[in-house]
Formats: C-alpha cells, sequence, structure tokens
C-alpha cells in the first residue's frame, strides 16, 4: 500500500517534549475502513500519536499522512479541510463547557468550512446524531449537568455528526464503569460498521479490544453480536502497542495473543491496565 | 551554559508569535463579535465597581496628602491641579491596569488554561476554528476598548474624590477647584493618559491568554498559569509605564 491510498501513515515519526520521547521512530499504516487498537501504558504516548496523526502537533521528524495527503508540513488552514473528515473523541472530552449539547454537536457543522453547504439542516444532522447515541433529550443541557459516560456519549455524536472517513477515539472508557464502558464500545461498532468508518480506538481495557477485534453491530437488534470468523470486522483488526514512545507490537489478535513480551502480555489477558 | 535564559527567551517568544497572529486576526475572517461583546462585558461592565471605587479613594488620598503641604506655601487652590495631573498621567491608567490585570488576566489565564487541559483548544482546532481568533482576539479587542474608558472613569471619579477633600477640608469652591483641574492638563498629558491604558490593555489580553494557551499538567497547571499572567503583566504594565513615561518627560 503506498502512502497515498493509505487512511493514516505514519513514515518513521519522532517527537519529543523536552527529554522525554513522546514518539519513538514509529511507522505504521492503514487503510480505508479498518480498525486499530492502541494500547499502551500511561504516558506511552498514545494520545500524542492520534495528534500527530490529525495535526493538532507537529512531529520533529518524520512524515505523516493523513486521507492520502502528507500532512508534516501542512498550514493549518489547508487541515481544516482535512480534519472535517476526521472525527475525535477527546481523553479529557473536549466538549465546550460554554455551550450546550445541541451547540456543541453542531459545533463543527457551523464552523467547517467544507461542511457548512450541506443540504440537510444542521439541526435535523444534530439531532439525529444525538439519538444515535441515545441522548435526544439532554438538547439544551450544559455539559456539566451531565455524567461522565452521557458527556462521553456527547462526544460521540459530535465526533460522528459529520459522517468523517476516519473515527479516532481516546480513551473512550477511562473512568467509566463496565456497563457504560459496553454501552459506548457498542456506539463506536455501530458507527464502525454501519458506515464503514475506519477507526482507531485508544484504551487500557483487554475488553474494549476484544470487542473491537471480534464483534460487531447487528443494526436490527440493537446489538452487538460476535462477527463470524474470517469477516471483514475480524481481519481488518490490528492491535498496537506502545511502550515510552515506540511501537513495540502490531499485529492481528492471534499474533497479539501469541505474544511472549512480558509488556505485550500484560495487556493480552482481561483485568489487565 | 546560558540554559537557564532559555525558558524566559522562549516564553517571549511565543508571546510575540501570539502578538503576531491576534493583531493580525482583527482583520481577517471569520469575526466572533459576540465574544467581543460578552468580553467587553466581562472587562468593561464587570471592572466597572472596583475601579470605580479605587479610583474615588486614590483621588482622596492625593487631595488629603496634598491639602497639608499646599496649606504651608498658602497654595492650598492648587489642589486640583495636582491631583488632576497625577490622576490622568499616572494613578489612574496604573491602578486601573493592575487592577483590571488582577481580575480579568487571571481570567482569562484560568478560562483558558482549563480549556487547555480538557482538551476544548484542541477540540477547537479539530473542528475548525483558530482558538487565537476565537478566544485571543476577541480578548484583546474588548481590553482595547475597555481599558482606556475605565481609566477614563476612574480619573474622573478620583477627581471628584479630590474635590470632596478640596471643599470639606480646605473651603476651596467648586469653580476654582475644576477650572485648575482642566486647566492645568496639556495635549501632552491626554495622549499619555490614553496612550498607557492601550497599551497595558494589550499587555492585560496577550499575557493573559498566553499563560492560558500553554498551561499544561492539569488542574495544578492552571493555578500556576493564573498566578503567573498575573505577576507576569503586572510587571510588564510597570516596566510598559516607565517607558513611556519617560518618552513623554523627554518630549
Ligand atoms: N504538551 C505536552 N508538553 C510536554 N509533554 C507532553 C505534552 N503532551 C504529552 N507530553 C508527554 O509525552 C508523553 C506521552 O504522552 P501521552 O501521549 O499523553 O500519553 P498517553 O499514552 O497516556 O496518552 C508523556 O511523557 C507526556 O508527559
Ligand atoms: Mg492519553
Amino acid at each position: 500500500m503506498d502512502a497515498a491510498s493509505t487512511i493514516v501513515c505514519f513514515e518513521d515519526v519522532s517527537l519529543r517534549f523536552g527529554d522525554t520521547p513522546a514518539l519513538d521512530h514509529v511507522s505504521f499504516q492503514m487503510g480505508a475502513g479498518e480498525t486499530r487498537v492502541v494500547f499502551g501504558a500511561a504516558g506511552s504516548g498514545k494520545t500524542v500519536l492520534l495528534k500527530v496523526a490529525v495535526g493538532l502537533v507537529k512531529p520533529d521528524s518524520g512524515r505523516v499522512f493523513l486521507l492520502g495527503q502528507e500532512i508534516t508540513c501542512m498550514r493549518e488552514t489547508e487541515l481544516f479541510d482535512l480534519r472535517a473528515r476526521v472525527g475525535i473523541l477527546f481523553q479529557e472530552g473536549g466538549l465546550f463547557d460554554s455551550l450546550n449539547v445541541a451547540e456543541n454537536v453542531s459545533y463543527p457543522l457551523e464552523n467547517q468550512r467544507t461542511l457548512r453547504s450541506g443540504n440537510r439542516s444542521n439541526e435535523a444532522r444534530v439531532r439525529e446524531s444525538l439519538e444515535f447515541v441515545e441522548l435526544a433529550h439532554t438538547l439544551d443541557k450544559f455539559p456539566s449537568e451531565l455524567s461522565g459516560g452521557m458527556r462521553r456519549r456527547v462526544g460521540i455524536a459530535r465526533a460522528v455528526v459529520t459522517e468523517p472517513a476516519l473515527e479516532l477515539y481516546d480513551s473512550p472508557t477511562a473512568g467509566l464503569d463496565p456497563i457504560t464502558a459496553h454501552t459506548i464500545i457498542t456506539l463506536i461498532l455501530k458507527e464502525r460498521d454501519l458506515r464503514n468508518t475506519a477507526t482507531i480506538m485508544v484504551t487500557h481495557r483487554y475488553q474494549d479490544g476484544q470487542l473491537m477485534a471480534n464483534f460487531r453491530y447487528n443494526p436490527n437488534s440493537g446489538e452487538i453480536e460476535r462477527a463470524p470468523r474470517g469477516s471483514a470486522e475480524t481481519v481488518d483488526t490490528k492491535f498496537l502497542i506502545m511502550q515510552e514512545g515506540r511501537l513495540v507490537f502490531e499485529g492481528s489478535e492471534t499474533e497479539f495473543l501469541a505474544n511472549q513480551d512480558p509488556y505485550v502480555r500484560k495487556f493480552a489477558r482481561p483485568g489487565a491496565s | 551554559m546560558l540554559d537557564f535564559l532559555k525558558p524566559p527567551i522562549q516564553t517571549f517568544q511565543e508571546f510575540v508569535v501570539l502578538s503576531g497572529r491576534a493583531v493580525g486576526n482583527i482583520v481577517r475572517r471569520p469575526h466572533y463579535s459576540a465574544d467581543v461583546f460578552h468580553q467587553m462585558d466581562v472587562i468593561g461592565v464587570g471592572s466597572l465597581p472596583i475601579c470605580s471605587m479605587v479610583g474615588l479613594f486614590s483621588g482622596i488620598v492625593m487631595a488629603l496628602q496634598m491639602a497639608r503641604a499646599l496649606t504651608t506655601y498658602g497654595a492650598e487652590s492648587r489642589v486640583g491641579e495636582i491631583v488632576s495631573i497625577t490622576l490622568v498621567r499616572e494613578l489612574g491608567p496604573v491602578l486601573t491596569a493592575v487592577l483590571v490585570a488582577g481580575r480579568n488576566a487571571s481570567g482569562m489565564a484560568s478560562e483558558l488554561g482549563s480549556m487547555k487541559v480538557t482538551e476544548q483548544i484542541d477540540a477547537m482546532r479539530a473542528l475548525g476554528t483558530d482558538p487565537t481568533q476565537k478566544l485571543v482576539t476577541p480578548r484583546l479587542i474588548a481590553a482595547a476598548l475597555m481599558l482606556p474608558l475605565l481609566t477614563i472613569i476612574a480619573d474622573f471619579i478620583g477627581m471628584m474624590g479630590g474635590y470632596f477633600i478640596a471643599s470639606t477640608q480646605l473651603g476651596i469652591t467648586s469653580s476654582e477647584y475644576w477650572t485648575a483641574a482642566w486647566q492645568i492638563l496639556e495635549y501632552n498629558d491626554l495622549a499619555q493618559g490614553l496612550l498607557k491604558p492601550l497599551s497595558f490593555a494589550v499587555i492585560i489580553a496577550l499575557v493573559g491568554c498566553l499563560y492560558g494557551m500553554r498551561t499544561t499538567g492539569g488542574t495544578q497547571g492552571v493555578g500556576r498559569a493564573t498566578t503567573d499572567a498575573v505577576v507576569w503583566s503586572s510587571l510588564w504594565i510597570f516596566f510598559v509605564d516607565a517607558l513611556i513615561t519617560q518618552f513623554f518627560v523627554n518630549l
């Protein structure tokens, strides 16, 4: 696969903050409709990886491609148009606390140049997106009035409202109880499987990776179900493992579970963090 | 060897870059006028009571201090001149600016700082808006419009405080006081009385926003950013005050 036909492509990307290497010669690529699950200890560079992928942070060296275009030296105004085709759920939420839920979700539609001329009204799209995350009744609430899980769902609504080609989820289940975490993963699979969106998910929960790799969304039941062995969902999912800025493992679930490296093994069993 | 100079130089460099961008954005689209009006309300209306009170008391104190000295020379009638000149040239601009720095530079740093640590600034960039355009430029415009106004109001209320003392303790008539206060002012005084608040406004808005935007390290970082913003904006206010005064003294 050459860089121009990838969704995300890192070529030997490095970045340091002072003395700490946040990314250390990272290379990987993913194609349209594929899934990547990124594991790694706290501070291993997972968030930085996502931010570099959309040009929010510039690498010191190496080349980054997003949606087939090189963004390494791209100006911010050009990046806006590319980022309009990417949805991001931030680790810290990133919801604007001066805006209510409806305004938060419509923010990209109103501010992204390339999205402003849609034929459907913004209001309808916002409502649809909030229905997608089952939060249509919270339109006028402010983020501070919502629970942690609801805030994540609003974040997902804002990330999917633009119908992007790529979704980035930074630790979507961190700090949530198992049931809410399951709801969040269900929404992520729903977006991935209904619209065939390429997905990168950062997580520290083994279960999240399991669900991403082996399950798919069933539109009839509204639940997730185990995908048949060899189906697109299972084949197109790869695991990436970060350690102190280095990408120490990249491979399928089978390779991941068979890996003997003690650091990698930490993420390959339930209850690990 | 000169490593200790690196952080301050880097900060200054960031300051210059941010200033350039924020000022350039004034003429660049999109314009967020609702944010400008909101900030004018926060800075102008919000600071009005405290600036008026401090203006009033500095006028009163100036008049009290001068009353004794002037009486010994039999020059009580000149109290209006002294109050007026010190307020317009120095006390009005500096006190107002330091108050607004305490209220608003800290407010800007903590607001933008919390936005930074909760990734709202990143979200803005990810969702198609330039945070400098949306957050910094409106604060800069609002401060540049409101601080001169606040200063004029503080000057005037200070003169009224001076008049209160002059009339009650020195028996000076209203027309005597206000004629003296008004006639002593030259264009040069008015010019520095307005140039100062304008420069201080730029310092307050840009230093407040800079420390907010470069916040790292969670909630603790927000606290540090807020403190730094007040300390550095106040320091720069006094430094620039000295520069401008020096310039006008030599004129
Ligand atoms: N803006 C920044 N300034 C300085 N250091 C940073 C910044 N962002 C991240 N880092 C550092 O980079 C490393 C990777 O961070 P991050 O990607 O956030 O880790 P995580 O895998 O937990 O998401 C950490 O050591 C972190 O301290
Ligand atoms: Mg992180």
